[in-house]
C-alpha cells in the first residue's frame, strides 16, 4: 500500500513547483524521520517541523521560575524531558546536582499520590505540554488537590502556534499535517481557520508512516485541484467536536492568556494559566515568584529557527559538533522530540532539498 | 510527550482502569475523560485516557485510504 501511495504523491506532484508541508508535532517528526518518509518524496516536495515539541518551547524565564522554586524548598515534580532543558542560568539538572528535590513522573496522579505521601513537604507540579496534556493537569486541579500541591502551569495551545506560522512571510508553508493527538482532545474546529482564511490546506493525521504518506497525498491533491479544505486522516481517533468532556475540564480550570514561547516571543492567547477560582493552586500565586526575562537561546543555537521549520538541524553550525545528545547545548537536541535530537538519534548528518 | 499509547481495558474502578500495553505491561490509568468498558481499547497519554478506540474506526481508515487511492482511476485526468 505505502508504494501505491508513493506512486500517487509522485502524480500528483509532478506538475507542482516545490511544495512545503509543515507539521506541528513531535512525533510526526519522530516518524517522519524514523521512517525515512522525506527520502521516499519526490524532489519538490519538503516537509518541515514546527514549533511542536512542548519541551522545547517551553521559555527559559519558566525553566528559571521552576528552578528558583525548589532552591526555595518546594519538591518539583516534572516529566523526564524536562530536567536538562537549559534555563537562564542552568537546567533543573544542575539544581537537582546542587542539592534541589527535583523528581520526575509519568503523570500528575503520581504527583497528587507523593504530595499525600509526604504531607510536609510542599509539592509543585511543572505543567508543561499541549492540549493533549494539559486535560490530565486540570482533572487532578478540579478535582482538589492536597494542601501541599501547587501547579507551575506551562501548558501551551498549538492552533495559536500555526497562526505564527501562516504570518511568516518568507516561510512560504503550502499546506499543514496537523497533530493527531492534540486532535484527539480540540477536535477539527480550531483548524477551520487555516483553510478559511489562510487558504492553507490542513489534514490532521495519525502517526503510521501510512497515515503520514496519506496526509501529504491529500495535501497535495488539495493543492493540485486548487483547493483548501480541513481534511481527517485521523477518524479513527480524532472526531469534529474532539473530546468534550477533556475540553470542559480545561474551560473550568484555565484562563488562555498570551504566552511566551522559547525563541519566538510573545504569541497572543496562547498558554494556559489556571483561572481565578483555582489560584490558590497557583504555585506562582502561592510563593510569589517573579524572575527575569530569560535567555532564551544560547550563543550560536539556532533552536529558534529549527522551531519554525526554517532550517534543518544540519544547517546549524554546532549540530553534531559542539550540540551533541550527550552534551545539548539547545532545549531542540533535549527533548525526545526535539528535531535536533531526533535528527542526531537517527545520525542524519546532511540533507539536501 | 504528545505521544498517545493504545491500551486494552482489563478492569475499572471508578474514574481508575487497569489497562494491559500488551506484552504484559500493565498500568493503572485514569478514565475520567472517557466512557468507557472492559474489553475495549482506550489512547493513553501521560496515565490518562484521552479517547476510546473503536474497531469500527479502524475499519474507516481502511475505507479511506482504499478511496484515496482508487478516486482518481474512475475520474478522467484532469489537467
Ligand atoms: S544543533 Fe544544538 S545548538 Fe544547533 S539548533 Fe539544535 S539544539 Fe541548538
Amino acid at each position: 500500500m505505502a508504494k501505491k501511495v508513493i506512486d500517487k504523491i509522485n502524480d500528483t506532484s509532478r506538475e507542482l513547483g516545490y511544495v512545503k508541508i509543515c507539521h506541528v508535532c513531535g512525533t510526526h517528526e519522530w516518524a517522519i524521520t524514523h521512517y525515512g518518509i522525506r527520502s521516499l518524496l519526490p524532489k519538490n516536495v519538503d516537509v518541515i517541523a514546527g514549533p511542536g515539541c512542548p519541551v522545547c518551547v517551553t521559555p527559559a524565564s519558566e525553566i528559571d521560575e521552576s528552578i528558583k522554586l525548589a532552591e526555595n524548598g518546594a519538591v518539583i515534580a516534572c516529566y523526564g524531558d524536562m530536567l536538562r532543558v537549559p534555563g537562564s542560568h542552568g537546567s533543573l539538572l544542575d539544581a537537582k546536582a546542587e542539592g534541589a528535590d527535583i523528581r520526575v513522573v509519568y503523570s500528575v496522579s503520581d504527583v497528587v499520590k507523593m504530595a499525600r505521601q509526604e504531607p510536609n513537604r510542599e509539592f509543585v507540579f511543572f505543567a508543561i505540554g499541549f492540549e493533549t496534556t494539559a486535560p490530565s493537569t486540570a482533572i487532578e486541579v478540579l478535582r482538589g488537590p492536597p494542601k501541599n500541591l501547587s501547579f507551575l502551569v506551562s501548558h501551551r495551545l498549538i492552533p495559536p502556534a500555526m497562526e505564527l506560522l501562516v504570518g511568516i512571510g518568507d516561510l512560504h508553508i503550502d499546506g499543514f499535517i496537523a497533530p493527531g493527538h492534540v486532535s484527539t482532545i480540540i477536535g477539527l474546529k480550531p483548524y477551520e481557520i487555516f483553510p478559511r482564511a489562510y487558504r492553507m490546506p490542513t489534514v490532521v493525521a495519525g502517526f503510521e508512516p501510512l497515515d503520514i504518506l496519506f496526509a501529504i497525498y491529500m495535501i497535495l491533491r488539495q493543492i493540485k485541484r486548487g483547493e483548501a479544505r480541513l481534511e481527517n486522516e485521523y477518524m479513527r481517533v480524532v472526531s469534529w467536536d474532539g473530546n468534550i468532556k477533556a475540553q470542559e475540564f480545561m474551560n473550568k480550570a484555565y484562563n488562555v492568556v498570551d504566552g511566551n514561547w522559547r525563541g519566538l516571543g510573545k504569541l497572543p492567547l496562547s498558554a494556559l494559566r489556571l483561572s481565578e477560582k483555582y489560584s490558590k493552586f497557583d504555585a506562582r500565586e502561592k510563593f510569589g515568584v517573579k524572575v527575569e526575562e530569560g535567555e532564551d537561546i544560547h550563543p550560536g543555537c539556532q533552536c529558534h529557527l529549527i522551531m519554525i521549520g526554517k532550517i534543518k538541524p544540519p544547517e546549524c553550525p554546532l549540530y553534531m559538533r559542539a550540540c551533541t545528545p550527550q552534551r545539548p547545548i539547545g532545549a531542540c537536541m533535549v527533548s525526545m522530540e526535539g528535531t535536533c535530537r531526533i535528527w542526531a538519534k537517527h545520525q542524519i548528518k546532511n540533507y539536501e532539498i | 510527550m504528545c505521544l498517545a499509547i493504545p491500551a486494552r481495558v482489563v478492569d475499572i474502578n471508578g474514574n481508575k482502569a487497569k489497562v494491559d500495553f500488551g506484552e504484559g505491561i500493565m498500568r493503572e490509568v485514569d478514565v475520567t475523560l472517557v466512557n468507557v468498558k472492559v474489553g475495549e481499547y482506550v489512547l493513553v497519554h501521560a496515565g490518562y485516557a484521552i479517547q476510546v478506540l473503536s474497531p469500527d474506526e479502524a475499519e474507516e481508515t481502511i475505507k479511506l485510504w482504499n478511496e484515496l487511492l482508487e478516486f482518481e482511476k474512475q475520474q478522467p485526468k484532469m489537467r
